[in-house]
């Protein structure tokens, strides 16, 4: 009788990492089952790393010092294109509206989709990293430090983009007003994650960068979600 | 006291009190500017270092510093129609962007005017100020594209007080890691700030309170031309435009 209560209670009023957890799982098979979302960001990051040595010649001692820099930059354009996607088809299937009127806190939900937005982004491109890392000649304690920059600067990113998500989802001209609004953003962590790849090439010290890049995700990760879901509410009013 | 602000967030109201405000604003602003210039580039002694090129300076910085109030100014007014929701908070917010990138645009101009006689070069990748300054220009551009881009007013109010916020949070870690960066790349090549003379501050003290009262008046200015659009079809614009005095 009582256990039957309990059930009763929960199903009735679910915790907030039930909704964190539906949303999170309904993207990553979203993203699984068209794998395509998730691959194309990947060739973009590794056709914009063979663009550069291809414009401006493979001397080694230039891919050595410019590796940090053209990886992230990369990186940064290519967790872009992938944050144009992340509401679009919410939208479109009105599953946004739903998310609207469900008692699930917004702000949660909408962390939910940038968590699963992360694993198929940011993650994935941490794992590639090492792979054009090398082809530009970066030792692999240095390959280290990047994957962890890029680990910590994509979260940020992600969470970042998905204010600008939120606030271009719906209009005509999203995919150029998005890089408008989020690149002068997102400049900071481009500068901390790249600064601190190249210090740690020079055997300098580069613990700078990571605690700022550290402190930068903690940030965004607890304000970035109250900011998407206000902008989102706009969008949809 | 409150009445009277209570007042002033009424768009007729607000329109009938800046028609009389704007011109107290602009024509002492013009003369102190006027005042200032002619101290400023005609009496104030030569500087021993910088020599003349020094006399930029008192159009550079205050519009340096417009650039940063301009945006403070539209981000406080973002977030007072978004918490209060003064619809014309909103308008000074539409009203300040553009005349603030304009300001911005002039102090990136005059500093790298500034920046060839004194570092050779026009622009100088690893000064700090010139690049939070060109982000802020930036920012300032992507506020404009946004409040373009959505066609419905209130729709379009909301969502770029929302960008200015988050550009605000992020105009101070910016500006940090800017200066991080260049720390580890740049030598000494951006010149240290004396002291300045009193003769040489006064001037620049008058210019700066001039080109705030102008920007005050092109602000009000611009505002009221925004709130006069965007109550077009209410009955106090028809019936203003209609009376013999035509709308002044």
């Amino acid at each position: 009788m009582n256990e039957n209560h309990t059930i009763e209670a929960q199903r009735e009023n679910p915790g907030i990492f039930s909704g964190l957890a539906a949303t999170t799982k309904r993207d990553l098979l979203l993203a699984w089952k068209r794998p395509g979302d998730v691959l194309n960001p990947l060739f973009f990051f590794a056709m914009v790393c063979t663009l550069f040595p291809l414009a401006v010649g493979p001397s080694a001692e230039q891919l050595e010092f410019s590796g940090p820099g053209v990886l992230w930059v990369a990186a940064l354009l290519a967790t872009l294109l992938s944050l144009n996607s992340l509401f679009i088809s919410d939208f479109e299937d009105g599953s946004l509206d739903q998310f609207l009127v469900s008692p699930q806190p917004l702000p949660v939900l909408v962390l939910g989709k940038t968590l699963a937005h992360w694993l198929t982004s940011g993650l994935p491109l941490v794992f590639v990293s090492p792979i054009l890392a090398i082809t530009y000649r970066m030792p692999l304690s240095v390959v280290g430090v990047m994957m962890l920059t890029l680990a910590l600067g994509t979260i940020s990113l992600s969470l970042l983009g998905s204010i600008g998500a939120a606030l271009t989802v719906g209009l005509h001209r999203g995919t150029a007003l998005l890089s408008l609004l989020i690149l002068p953003l997102a400049m900071p962590i481009m500068i901390l994650g790249a600064n601190a790849v190249s210090l740690a090439a020079s055997n300098d010290i580069y613990s700078t960068g990571i605690w700022a890049l550290g402190a930068y995700a903690i940030a965004s990760l607890s304000l970035a979600p109250y900011a998407t879901a206000a902008a989102l509410r706009i969008s949809n009013e | 006291m409150w009445k009277w602000f209570h007042q002033l967030a009424s768009p007729p109201h607000f329109y009938r009190i800046s028609a009389i405000l704007a011109p107290w604003l602009a024509i002492p602003g013009t003369i102190l500017i006027a005042y200032g210039a002619w101290q400023g580039l005609f009496v104030v002694p030569m500087d021993y270092q910088q020599g003349d090129a020094f006399r930029i300076i008192y159009v550079h910085v205050p519009s340096a510093y417009l650039s940063m109030m301009a945006y403070m100014i539209m981000a406080t007014s973002g977030a007072i129609g978004l918490i209060w929701r003064i619809k014309l908070a909103h308008a000074v917010g539409a009203a300040a962007a553009p005349i603030g990138a304009g300001f911005t645009f002039l102090a990136l101009c005059t500093g790298s005017i500034w920046g060839k006689p004194m570092w050779g070069t026009w622009w100088e990748w690893g000064d700090p100020r010139m690049m939070s300054e060109l982000i802020l220009l930036f920012l300032y551009f992507g506020y404009m594209a946004l409040r373009s881009s959505i066609d419905d007013t209130t729709k379009a109010d909301k969502a770029s007080a929302v960008l200015a916020l988050v550009g605000i949070v992020n105009v101070v870690i910016v500006h940090f890691s800017v200066e991080w960066w260049s720390s580890l790349h740049q030598g000494q090549t951006v010149f240290k700030k004396g002291t300045m003379d009193a003769d040489m501050r006064i001037p620049l003290f008058i210019m700066l309170i001039g080109f705030t009262m102008v920007f005050g008046s092109m602000l009000l200015r611009r505002i009221r031309t925004e709130v006069l659009y965007r109550e077009r079809r209410t009955r106090w614009v028809r019936e203003m435009i209609l009376s013999p005095e035509g709308g002044v």
